[in-house]
């Protein structure tokens, strides 16, 4: 299945882009989605222990198995204010 | 018809917050307005640049509202957050609170503040004198709630 990832900030600048449509294996949770990220952009993994995470616009946990077609955010630490 | 929360890259307007809110019964408004400041840790401020996850931000924004209302039934809230470039003493974020009494109102505007910043999805991107750097804060966790508790402590100090 394909998914599409955002990225915002600082993870964006790491990436080069904001949006990527990646491959998944069928039942993958949001955590392995960012495994694979991580692997492609090594620089991401310092981000490991402080971003969250969101799915189709929604608050969600890495734990949560994703959808063909769904789109999966990666935000780092909020600065809004 | 002003929305009670929006993520816009115009410049904000608080009295159109203000006018939002229904007053019915109310006694008293708050407003906090977040400014561009021109310094930040030691650094010369130059101007920022906002980002948001806008459909997720309105999101945020919306449970602080239903939050709020959960602590102070009869308070009504408002809030507008800016996106984009803003030069120093420009308005970032705008919150109006009414209630029947201030005390609610100026808690509530508190309050919102205090959880934009824990879990609404924008960052500033920070130009200073020197360089530019991206401010990271919290981590947005509707889950951790010692940091809502935590805001709710500040909003009632």
């Amino acid at each position: 299945m394909r998914v599409n990832v955002r990225l915002f900030a600082r993870l964006r600048d790491i990436a080069g882009t904001g949006e990527l449509t990646r491959e998944a294996p069928s039942g993958a949770t949001v955590g392995a989605v960012w495994a694979g990220l991580v692997a492609e952009y090594p620089d991401l993994s310092p981000y490991e222990k402080s971003i969250s995470c969101a799915i189709n616009a929604d608050y969600s946990r890495f734990t949560v198995a994703v959808a063909d077609g769904d789109e999966v955010a990666f935000l780092p630490p909020v600065s809004g204010g | 018809m002003v929305p009670l929360t929006a993520i816009t890259p115009t410049p904000l307007d608080p009295q159109a917050l203000v006018r939002a809110l229904d007053t019915t019964g109310i006694g008293a408004v708050t407003t906090f307005i977040g400014l561009v400041r021109d310094h930040n840790l030691g650094r010369r401020v130059l101007h920022l640049e906002y980002e948001a996850y806008e459909a997720l931000a309105v999101r945020g924004l919306d449970v602080i509202v239903t939050e709020a209302a959960a602590q102070w039934p009869t308070v009504r809230l408002a809030i507008h957050h800016r996106i984009g470039r803003m030069e120093i003493g420009e308005a970032s974020v705008a919150i109006a609170a009414a209630a029947p009494h201030r005390g609610d109102a100026f808690a509530a505007a508190r309050y919102a503040i205090e959880r934009i910043k824990q879990i609404v999805p924008i960052w500033k991107h920070e130009y200073f004198e020197g360089g530019d750097v991206w401010i990271e804060g919290a981590t947005a966790d509707l889950d951790n709630t010692e940091a809502r508790d935590q805001a709710l402590r500040i909003a009632c100090a």
